[in-house]
């Protein structure tokens, strides 16, 4: 756009002249980039052609331009959606679990990085950092596998310590209430030290002298904790804190998929394994795009209004 | 418990002699004097959290591999904590021995290389010609690739998408769509961007061209962030399972994480055990636990060795333009 704007700017001419030299010199950085802008345009633009199917009434042999509009001036689907009882059980549960995350999940790599942090040893906070990073690699089903062999009613390794020392056995994965625990837990075990390297670097960015200056006023670990480590990473948290609250409306797949249950399914249902149940496997094409075009859409409004918010408190936003 | 006890002590015993030891040593002193002047017991508590938080972290694993190897009278019989008991390899055996697993194994790792490879080929491309302040379009590049981070067509339009290009049931759709991450591309722009500009201009007045360029200076420069990002793509396509549970139907392609999924799924402890034809339950158990350390080990051997790379990697992903 920007170079055919140029292209017919007043000295046409000596442009022309100008743009055969620049691409006999610059050719190769084009060709450099066909390759991914033909992945953007067929991998994520072509597919929002079909996000019209929300507002038709799909059909598997025509294509979408022919697809007749759906009722009430296109928006039967989001109407229809709204009245679903397990989708708005899907969206109170993605609303609820993304929730729980933030506010248990949020401040632990945080924490994690001040102790971290005061650690002198050096190859020991090595080793708990290797450790602490570890399940970050591991896959969901994976960790899943992992979740029936400690929490299993009969002989999981939690519920053999619990009936040892006298307990009942908890019903980890099976109870609709203790799953969800379950699933805050599991999540901050894969994430916290894995998020924790970038407080960690941003902890390292503060100057020295801050702290010199702090222990010659007698300032103790906590104090300095407290006034110096803090604010020191506060635009960081902060960023984080905005792509967190951006994200709370949306859902990744496999961690919910991984961990879900028949016997928990009224709190474990979000919305990306609904669109895959009804869509997908229903064929459920046109209500099943509303509700992630729904999403989609309520989820960047999260994202400006976060971004809007931090600028407002002075703070630099991510964009 | 007690073992548990043991341990943390053990721990504690030894972090703590050490940090005695080096406090003679000039250069921690310096750190300590900068960093914190809190006292002795302090510093033991912030040691006896941290190794709270790696037996958390690491008591998973440790009983896994325990139960994988344990003989299944103790594993039903509840015996099995954090130690084997009546040591053997059935279950691995088992699992060596079934071509299922070999196949499903074998092709994920074929995967997992081909897909590194590619996306790292596509992340370079992307990300080397937009760090050209006189590439024209530049700005709008960029534009077309951020607004794809924000707004996602969603799941039903990727897979519609997919069945007009005939990739479903087809093994490219494993490797082809997810082939260029933006956030990767974003690390790997930051990294070049961090390359002196001298570097390159030089070059260009030896007549160099972009190619060569990309080649001989800012790929040889970049070997740690290409480690980093190598990890993350092969751990990406290694761990992933969603895309096959939407788009393939032919079990012949399933990665080894849906393999997994299913097994740990739809199969209950007797059924594997029939199905594998043993008649004692408890293997079963121990099987299941030896499939999951099977699809685990890979992972965890290159982890430590890429480790010290992407620290930096990861970092360099939250700096701002």
């Amino acid at each position: 756009m920007k170079v055919m704007t140029a292209g017919n700017s007043v000295a046409a001419t000596a442009e022309k002249t100008n743009w055969k030299a620049y691409l006999k010199r610059y050719w190769q950085l084009y060709v450099l980039l066909i390759l991914p802008m033909i992945y953007f345009l067929v991998f994520k633009y072509i597919p929002m052609k079909y996000v019209l199917i929300a507002f038709k009434k799909y059909s598997i042999v025509q294509k979408v331009g022919e697809m007749p509009w759906a009722d009430n001036h296109g928006f039967q689907y989001f109407i229809q959606a709204f009245h679903n009882r397990d989708f708005l059980n899907a969206l109170r549960n993605t609303v609820g679990l993304n929730l729980l995350d933030l506010v248990i999940g949020f401040p632990i790599p945080i924490i994690f990085a001040l102790i971290l942090n005061e650690l002198n040893v050096k190859w020991f906070k090595k080793t708990i950092q290797t450790i602490a990073y570890m399940p970050h690699f591991l896959s969901w089903v994976i960790i899943y596998g992992l979740a029936i062999q400690l929490f299993a009613p009969s002989n999981g390794l939690v519920n053999m310590f619990i009936t040892k020392l006298g307990g009942e056995t908890v019903p980890f994965l099976n109870d609709p209430g203790k799953w969800v625990g379950t699933y805050i837990f599991l999540g901050i075990w894969q994430s916290f030290g894995w998020n924790s390297i970038i407080y960690l670097a941003a902890i390292a960015g503060i100057s020295p002298e801050l702290y010199e200056a702090a222990s010659v006023d007698g300032a103790g670990r906590f104090k300095k904790m407290w006034h110096i480590t803090l604010p020191g990473i506060k635009s960081t948290i902060v960023v984080l804190l905005i792509m967190a609250l951006g994200n709370i409306l949306g859902s990744a797949f496999d961690r919910p998929f991984a961990l879900q249950n028949n016997l928990v399914m009224q709190n474990a249902e979000v919305i990306s394994t609904f669109v895959y149940k009804n869509g997908i496997k229903g064929l459920q094409f046109s209500l099943t795009t509303a509700v992630g075009l729904f999403q989609s859409v309520v989820g960047v409004f999260f994202l400006l209004f976060a971004n809007w918010l931090s600028r407002k408190l002075g703070e630099r936003g991510i964009w | 418990m007690a073992r548990g006890l043991a341990m943390t002590r053990k721990f504690n015993t030894k972090g703590f002699a050490l940090s005695k030891k080096k406090e003679a040593d000039e250069d921690s002193s310096i750190t300590r004097m900068v960093k914190s002047d809190g006292t002795k017991a302090g510093d033991l508590v912030f040691i006896i959290i941290c190794v709270i938080i790696g037996l958390i972290c690491i008591i998973p694993m440790i009983n896994l591999l325990a139960r994988s190897l344990s003989a299944s009278d103790f594993l039903v019989k509840r015996e099995v904590y954090l130690i084997p008991k009546g040591i053997n390899l059935d279950a691995y055996t088992t699992v060596l021995g079934d071509p299922k697993y070999i196949k499903a194994f074998v092709w994920t790792v074929f995967l997992t290389v081909i897909c590194t490879f590619l996306s790292l080929t596509m992340t370079v491309l992307c990300a080397y010609p937009l760090i050209f302040s006189k590439l024209k379009g530049r700005s709008f590049f960029n534009i077309v690739i951020t607004i794809t981070m924000f707004f996602n067509a969603g799941t039903i339009p990727n897979y519609l998408l997919m069945k007009e290009l005939n990739l479903l049931d087809n093994p490219l759709v494993l490797i082809v769509p997810g082939c260029l991450s933006v956030y990767n591309m974003i690390i790997m722009r930051s990294f070049f961007y961090g390359i002196p500009d001298s570097l390159r201009e030089s070059a260009e007045i030896d007549g160099a061209s972009f190619f060569r360029i990309l080649w001989s200076i800012y790929l040889p420069l970049s070997k740690p962030v290409i480690a980093t990002l190598a990890l993350f793509y092969a751990v990406g396509r290694w761990n992933g399972y969603s895309d096959a549970l939407m788009y393939m139907k032919n079990k012949d392609f399933y990665p080894l994480q849906l393999l997994l999924y299913n097994i740990l799924n739809n199969m209950n402890s007797v059924e594997v055990a029939t199905q594998e034809g043993f008649s004692t339950p408890g293997l079963s158990e121990s099987l299941k636990a030896a499939i999951v350390m099977f699809s685990t080990i890979p992972i965890l051997c290159i982890y430590p060795f890429l480790q010290k790379y992407f620290i930096h990697g990861v970092t360099l992903g939250a700096v701002k333009e």
